[in-house]
């Protein structure tokens, strides 16, 4: 049954969902890193929140004008509207009142779907009941959908992403350096506008599947999940869209192979699943890698403290550092330096020296600014350059003992 | 600098108590991230004078500070308040912290941040008496800030609020005052009142403690200099510690020449 | 409307969205002036994998068990997004946002795969709750309240929401003072030995079990709602913490009051019959009530240098 989902045999409904869920994956995870990298990302969920109201008010005004309530287009329509209007009360609350964003995204978020609830509750009690299924755009569902239903789904996710490619320019320039883009003459305010734009059309086509409570999951998850994996632009918004894809087109299949597996959900926890093996294992920015490294790091600082201890003759008190040089065998066990560790704490003081004379002037200003007290000198210096500051020293001194 | 290496096992000991002084830093390293901001520092405060902290931009000044009042947690390093753990001796600091450190839209007035000040004092729930906002009102006339008590905190300006923060630290009726640039980005008649109430305190037998980036102004106010550079470059009374060499050494290619010249030329 | 009404069908349920929404409103001022404010978005998503866990693991709708296990969510919510953050160099607000929405993504699928057509528990219950379902069916009018037989027989929220308001009320005065310097000045709260972190940590807890016991009456959105509205809104009403948090108490108590009147008697007044959600309406009118005061309030705009990033 996974397999036949996996490759789209299970009926022309299911299709459709399954590539309109990938295209919007895609979308949400490239939109969702601009949002991110402007440090924006639950603003998204203020944004979905917003939809309520505006799906309930345009089935109320389809139904009283004796039209079909349940027209997807005209309630996706109604939810863009009322987002919008969230949008632009958030935006309002932080420009000219002393609340922070988050604040704003909270109250924005909470009301409007406090007064969704109040419009759903009418809608029932109007008579038109549970059979308006407005109830689904809570948490998206996609089972039983109309075939229209999933062509409007399937054709916005492909419009959503043609609009993220024309507008790529001046959003990647926005989302890393505003100030530059200014500079380069890229209207920031309406790139971020234009962003914002995006959020909306991806939470709307969004609904029907994942949900409002749930969208702001694929917007934010892929993003933060491309993120471990490299710190060049352009290759964090390709991977988010990557992962947004691939989730969404997992979450897709899988909720279709059996009963009871919801899609949203699933896909947020396929999404997640990703985030959670980049935040362990990537390279680079990664937990264990990050670890290791500061173990490493911590163990160099210790050992070269001890050595320049050990040359200045000054008492060492950290346990840590003992323990470090005794295993090196540089001290012996009654906390005495063993010659190798005379030899290497000489040499340890003499860098210092070395480096002091470097960073005192002004012509060797490019390797002075490398010091951080534990790079070798002979990696920024040629041997030359090292002969040169040896001779302002003077020869090598003994080490009395 | 003798070269001598420690022969007897009883060098690597306990450390030797520095009773004497107020605040005494060994072996501290800090990092953030894998760079460190400072690197196997030792400091020795001298008690009752005042001491400036010197170097370049992100040399570790404010860093030092933090790390040995216990806000960052060093890599390593000790450190000993009064000759004891700092945790047993945080009545007898004040701190102030750099301005921008806050957000002063908070809701909160002028007299209510200077009795802050006051916490270990009271306690969580010692009550708040007349004679502990007399006293608050007292630090603040010391300021010259008697008359802004009852505003908000936003709307003072820069030097006003730099001078809230030091009547904090008065209330606190410490023996040692760390402060974080307190004349970072205030005006003229701030600097003056802040710098008297410092000596004042000085004159009282207190230990005064201050980051500063003001190379012209080190010799007229201060005692002593810390100049540091990541690592220590030199430390002692500002005629033998505040030289065009130690300068050189700290600030390297960063200061032109003829300001240090200028600069050693104040030193005399 | 008579006593012999409203005593057995308002009372109780107006009281306990009073102090569901006192007892959020309290922490919420500190929360708000920490940039926290969304911690209760994020404790009010986890809420319902929180029960539904506890559920699984009991058979049961037991009150209890799924407080415990609401609360129990929350927290691990918290440390999962604090671990998030530090471990992932990620910003607060992406970290959040990775955290409830999976949490929530989980919950509703355990629900769906778990038979629960002979319980009452559901996602939109989880969400807004049945606050006009807790009448006081024994009562039969104000004397009632004299009545010990009669007062047994109060819905159970009631004594539980107000015993959780006592809670938050206690923490929140007890520690007062070191809760402001360290909300105002974390650097020089570390300083005078106050335990910075342990104190975020009872705050963001002491949210918690707010947010679980008023979860429990009335509902996710309510909650959200009242951590942030009353306190923004009192935000722009006086520039003292004391005015502050006394605004937000009374913000608190009109928009309880006033959503629920609006809700169960707004619709009557329109010529309709049936009451519409207390729960959002109660919302809706905290929201209404920020609007006004951050067109009107008397300190609405930002004094003070911007900060530093």
């Amino acid at each position: 049954m996974l397999f036949e989902a996996l490759t789209l045999q299970l009926g022309y409904n299911a299709t459709l969902v399954a590539i309109g869920a990938t295209l919007l994956g895609v979308s949400a995870g490239i939109t969702g890193t601009f949002l991110f990298l402007r440090k924006r990302a639950l603003v998204s969920d203020a944004v979905s929140h917003a939809t309520l109201p505006g799906v309930c008010l345009a089935f109320l005004l389809m139904a009283s004008f004796g039209g079909d309530g349940r027209n997807l287009l005209g309630l996706l329509i109604g939810s863009a509207v009322s987002s919008a209007i969230g949008l632009w009360c958030l935006n309002w609350l932080t420009r000219n009142t002393r609340l922070a964003e988050d604040a704003a995204i909270g109250a924005v978020l909470s009301v409007f779907f406090g007064f969704g609830i109040v419009l759903l509750t009418v809608i029932q009690t109007l008579g038109m009941g549970r059979q308006a299924g407005l109830e689904g755009f809570l948490l998206g569902s996609t089972a039983g959908m109309l075939w229209s239903d999933a062509m409007v789904i399937a054709a916005g996710g492909g419009l959503t992403l043609i609009l993220i490619l024309l507008l790529r320019r001046p959003m990647t320039l926005v989302a890393f350096d505003p100030e530059y883009a200014a500079a380069r003459g890229v209207p920031v305010h309406l790139t971020d506008m234009a962003i914002m734009g995006l959020v909306m059309a991806v939470t709307v086509v969004g609904l029907k599947i994942v949900g409002l409570i749930l969208i702001v999951a694929l917007l934010i998850i892929p993003a933060v999940t491309a993120r471990f994996w490299t710190e060049r632009s352009e290759h964090v918004v390709l991977l988010a869209g990557l992962a947004g894809g691939v989730a969404a087109y997992l979450g897709a299949a899988i909720s279709a192979s059996a009963p009871n597996l919801p899609t949203g959900p699933i896909i947020v926890l396929v999404s997640f699943a990703l985030f959670l093996v980049s935040l362990l294992l990537a390279p680079g920015r990664g937990v264990l890698a990050a670890v290791l490294r500061h173990r490493r790091f911590q163990r160099r600082v210790h050992l070269r403290q001890g050595l320049l201890a050990l040359a200045q003759g000054q008492p060492i008190y950290e346990k840590l550092t003992l323990r470090l040089l005794r295993r090196a065998g540089l001290v012996r066990a009654d906390g005495v330096a063993t010659d190798q560790g005379k030899a290497r704490a000489a040499k340890a003081l003499r860098d210092e020296r070395r480096w002091e004379i470097v960073r005192g002037d002004q012509t060797h200003e490019a390797a002075a600014a490398l010091y951080d007290g534990l790079r070798d000198i002979e990696t920024v210096l040629t041997r030359d350059q090292i002969a040169e500051v040896d001779s302002m020293i003077g020869g090598p001194q003994g080490v009395a003992v | 600098m003798t070269l001598e290496l420690a022969t007897t096992a009883g060098r690597i000991a306990e450390p030797a108590s520095h009773e004497n002084s107020p605040l005494c830093v060994r072996g501290l390293t800090v990092t953030y991230g894998q760079k460190p901001a400072v690197f196997s520092v030792d400091m020795t405060i001298e008690p009752g004078k005042m001491t400036a902290v010197i170097g370049p931009n992100g040399a570790g000044k404010s860093t030092t500070l933090k790390a040995a009042l216990g806000i960052i947690k060093p890599v390593s390093g000790q450190i000993q308040v009064f000759g004891k753990p700092i945790d047993e001796q945080r009545g007898r600091i004040a701190y102030v912290p750099q301005r921008a450190s806050v957000d002063w839209d908070f809701p909160t007035r002028v007299i209510d941040v200077v009795m802050m000040g006051l916490y270990r004092e009271l306690g969580l729930l010692g009550r708040l008496r007349n004679r502990h906002k007399a006293r608050a009102l007292d630090c603040l006339s010391r300021v010259g800030m008697r008359d802004f008590a009852d505003r908000q905190i936003g709307q003072l300006s820069g030097g006003q609020q730099q001078r809230v923060f030091l009547a904090r630290a008065l209330a606190q009726d410490a023996d040692l005052y760390l402060l974080d640039e307190p004349f970072a980005g205030v005006d003229a008649a701030t600097e003056k009142a802040i710098i008297s109430v410092l000596k004042a305190l000085r004159e009282a037998g207190k230990t005064v403690v201050v980051v500063h980036h003001d190379l012209a102004t080190v010799t007229e106010y201060f005692d002593n200099v810390f100049l540091i550079n990541t690592r220590k470059v030199a430390e002692g009374p500002v005629e033998t510690a505040f030289t065009a060499d130690t300068l050189q050494a700290a600030y390297g290619g960063r200061l032109a020449t003829a300001q240090v010249e200028q600069l050693s030329r104040a030193v005399g | 409307m008579s006593g012999e009404e409203f005593v057995p069908l308002s009372l109780t349920p107006m009281l306990i969205g009073v102090f569901a929404a006192i007892a959020c409103a309290l922490p919420g001022n500190f929360l708000l002036l920490r940039r926290q404010a969304l911690i209760g978005d994020a404790i009010s998503h986890v809420v319902l994998p929180g029960i539904v866990v506890a559920f699984l693991l009991t058979g049961a709708i037991a009150a209890w068990p799924m407080m415990l296990g609401a609360a129990g969510a929350a927290i691990v919510a918290v440390v999962l997004i604090e671990a998030i953050r530090r471990l992932g160099r990620i910003e607060p607000g992406a970290a959040m946002g990775v955290v409830f929405t999976t949490m929530f993504a989980g919950g509703v699928l355990l629900l769906e795969q778990t038979d629960t057509s002979t319980v009452h528990l559901d996602v939109e219950h989880a969400l807004y709750g049945n606050l006009e379902s807790l009448i006081w069916l024994d009562a039969t009018g104000w004397s009632s309240l004299l009545y010990v037989q009669a007062l047994m027989h109060l819905p159970v929220e009631l004594p539980r929401i107000f015993l959780t308001l006592i809670g938050v009320s206690i923490f929140i005065g007890l520690f007062w003072r070191a809760l402001k310097i360290s909300t105002f000045d974390e650097g020089f709260a570390r300083t005078q030995g106050i335990p910075v972190n342990a104190l975020g940590m009872a705050l963001v807890i002491t949210a918690a079990i707010a947010a679980v016991a008023a979860f429990d009456a009335v509902g996710s959105i309510i909650v959200i709602a009242m951590f942030i509205c009353p306190p923004a809104a009192a935000r722009m009403m006086s520039n003292r913490l004391e005015g502050q948090v006394a605004w937000s108490v009374f913000f608190a108590t009109l928009s309880a009051v006033l959503g629920y009147v609006l809700a169960g008697y707004g619709p009557l007044w329109l010529g309709a019959y049936d009451a519409v959600s207390a729960a959002g309406m109660i919302a809706t009118v905290s929201g209404l009530i920020l609007a006004v005061a951050a067109k009107f309030g008397p300190c609405r705009s930002r004094t003070g240098a911007p900060q530093a990033a």
